[in-house]
């Protein structure tokens, strides 16, 4: 039996249930609307588990699902090494949104990753303590200035309403997703030309730990027919 | 294995010998406030550390290594001159490479001593090659000193040497940074923001920290890079002639002659370097064969700034260095507020030795 882990709730669900449908395999909650359990038609030997989007990585890499699908921010983000502990099997086309940094519009002399780390020296000199940018994604954004060579900034976590963090003075710039922009031009804030991290989407994902049985793995080969992936 | 009681009875005899040298033996917490690493290092420090909150005193980390407990220890006492030595555990993440050890013994001698810095730099390295005697390891060597002595020496403005000796330990950077300022060419959006009558005039809301005056502060100083000559060609093939320099130490000072005579600006720092060689060779070291590489240390945490140096198993080189250290006088200058002490030191994996002594 393999465990298929999927959201368990709102869009990513629905759209989820939607791309495994259109494929020939029906996903759907069973017994009331509030209970998180699950069933799966048209194939065998598939178990439907579904949870938080946010706990599917750490799910996988731990071997309790052997499939999942989540965004492919969360597995950068989440798993260190992510690529040695889980493989991308299809990137599904939705659920799409940029990891991107972002900073005030009145910044006008800030546009690129360069002009950052100068402006980030500056203000460590004038204020004394390093820039900070507000996130929830702090291994993706650190792994990606590290790669750019931009010093002398700080995290600081922001688990929700991050764009506003720079109003209230608690950041100086963010590190966040967005899909449309909407909410970042209406916080007075804009996108930097070279400052996308990671362009995300819900993504197929199987675990790649070693102890599958065969039978397992005669299952998986026989859904990827099925899903034509 | 990185603990067992083979490494540490090899500690112990490492710590031993570094103190029949005249180290005096010292200890340090394991949980240090995290305040000051995060200072120093940035967030690469939370990638590469245990940080753990505590409820009273905030941040705290798992000593990643012994240097800033060590120099916050000296500049406290006051010693001058000092020599210290330590043997403990360190902790460190690996998010690459699983293999290798997150927790082992370091064994370090440490020289605070700024009578005859090249003595004490060659004293540093033969104390440490005297640990791994016997063993298959081979030296390389660098000076971060001549380097940063270069750029100081280039001809164009303090905001351009600034930048560059910023990221001096992020050579990508660095290198896009000499392209431009040997260029000229910059991003379009600085073209335009520099052509623009009034730089402010889309901007309709103002929020955070960092103020008007500031960026306006930032523009002044792109419009004084802007109208600065780039820097000539034949000073940054000067600034790659010295980085790609990989060579005997021997070798490499005459190479560092050659090059001083059109940059007299590193001519301290080859002078420097020359006497750390006649001090090395006076301690038995083979100077004629020691390899010296021009880019070397570059990649470490940033806080060495002069002599560097590293001890590499010679049939392992999957293995990390056996040893490291180097000289770090500027990180006793950001430690002591204002009061400086030159400083050199280095530290042995005695796990490391074991594991190339047995096979």
């Amino acid at each position: 039996m393999l465990k298929l882990g999927v959201p368990s709730k709102g869009r990513l669900m629905e759209k989820t249930f939607d791309w495994f449908g259109a494929r020939g395999v029906t996903l759907r909650k069973s017994g009331s609307e509030r209970e998180y359990a699950g069933a799966v038609d048209g194939i065998d030997g598939i178990e439907l588990v579904l949870l938080s989007a946010g706990e599917i990585p750490r799910e996988l890499a731990a071997g309790n699902i052997h499939l999942g699908v989540t965004g492919s921010d969360l597995v950068r983000e989440k798993l260190a090494n992510w690529d040695a502990r889980v493989a991308t099997l299809a990137p599904m086309g939705f659920g799409g949104a940029d990891l991107i940094i972002a900073v005030p519009q009145a910044w006008v002399d800030v546009s690129t990753l360069d002009d950052l780390d100068a402006a980030a020296a500056a203000f460590r000199r004038t204020h004394g303590f390093r820039m900070r940018i507000a996130t929830k994604y702090h291994r993706l954004v650190r792994e990606f200035l590290r790669d750019q060579g931009v010093a002398d900034y700080q995290l600081i976590d922001s688990q929700g309403a991050t764009e506003g963090t720079v109003k209230n003075e608690t950041a100086e710039a963010i590190a966040d997703i967005t899909s449309t922009g909407e909410t970042l031009r209406a916080n007075g804030l804009k996108i930097l030309d070279d400052g996308l991290i990671h362009a995300s989407q819900a993504t197929l994902f199987r675990g790649r730990r070693n102890d599958w049985t065969n039978e397992q793995r005669v299952e998986l080969t026989a859904l990827l027919r099925v899903l034509d992936i | 294995m990185p603990t067992s009681p083979e490494t540490l009875t090899e500690a112990r005899r490492l710590r031993d010998l570094f103190a029949a040298k005249g180290g005096r033996v010292i200890k340090a917490d394991v949980l240090q406030p995290a305040g000051t690493l995060l200072d120093l290092y940035g967030e690469d420090i939370r990638a590469r550390s245990y940080l753990t909150a505590d409820p009273l005193r905030g941040e705290m980390v798992l000593r990643p290594d012994f240097t800033v407990p060590v120099v916050q220890m000296h500049m406290e006492s006051r010693a001058d001159p000092a020599r210290y030595t330590y043997s403990g555990k360190v902790f460190r993440k690996q998010e690459e490479d699983e293999t290798r050890a997150n927790e082992y013994v370091q064994v370090g001698y440490e020289v605070f001593d700024g009578q005859n810095p090249a003595a004490a730099d060659a004293e540093v390295f033969a104390a440490i090659a005297d640990g791994l005697s016997g063993l298959p390891v081979r030296a390389a060597t660098g000076d971060i000193g001549v380097l940063m002595a270069a750029v100081r020496g280039l001809n164009t403005t303090d905001a351009r040497k600034a930048a560059l000796l910023r990221h001096i330990w992020r050579p990508a950077r660095f290198r896009a940074l000499l392209k431009r300022f040997g260029s000229g060419a910059v991003a379009p959006s600085r073209v335009a923001l520099l052509a623009a009558d009034d730089p402010f005039a889309s901007v309709t809301s103002d929020i955070g920290l960092r103020s008007r005056a500031e960026v306006e502060a930032r523009i002044a100083a792109l419009r004084a890079d802007a109208v600065a000559p780039p820097i000539a060609k034949d000073e940054i093939g000067l600034i790659d002639a010295i980085l790609n320099l990989r060579e005997t130490a021997t070798n490499v000072l005459s190479a560092l002659r050659d090059i001083a005579v059109d940059m007299p600006a590193i001519g301290d720092a080859v002078t420097r370097m020359d006497a750390r060689l006649a001090a090395l060779d006076a301690r038995g070291v083979d100077v004629a064969a020691l390899e010296f590489e021009g880019s070397y240390g570059r990649t470490s945490l940033e806080y060495y700034d002069g002599f560097v140096f590293g001890f590499y198993a010679v049939d392992r080189p999957e293995l990390p260095p056996v040893a490291t250290g180097g000289r770090y006088d500027a990180l006793t200058a950001q430690l002591g507020q204002g009061r400086a002490v030159p400083a050199v030191g280095g530290v042995i994996r005695p796990d490391l030795a074991l594991e190339i002594r047995t096979c």
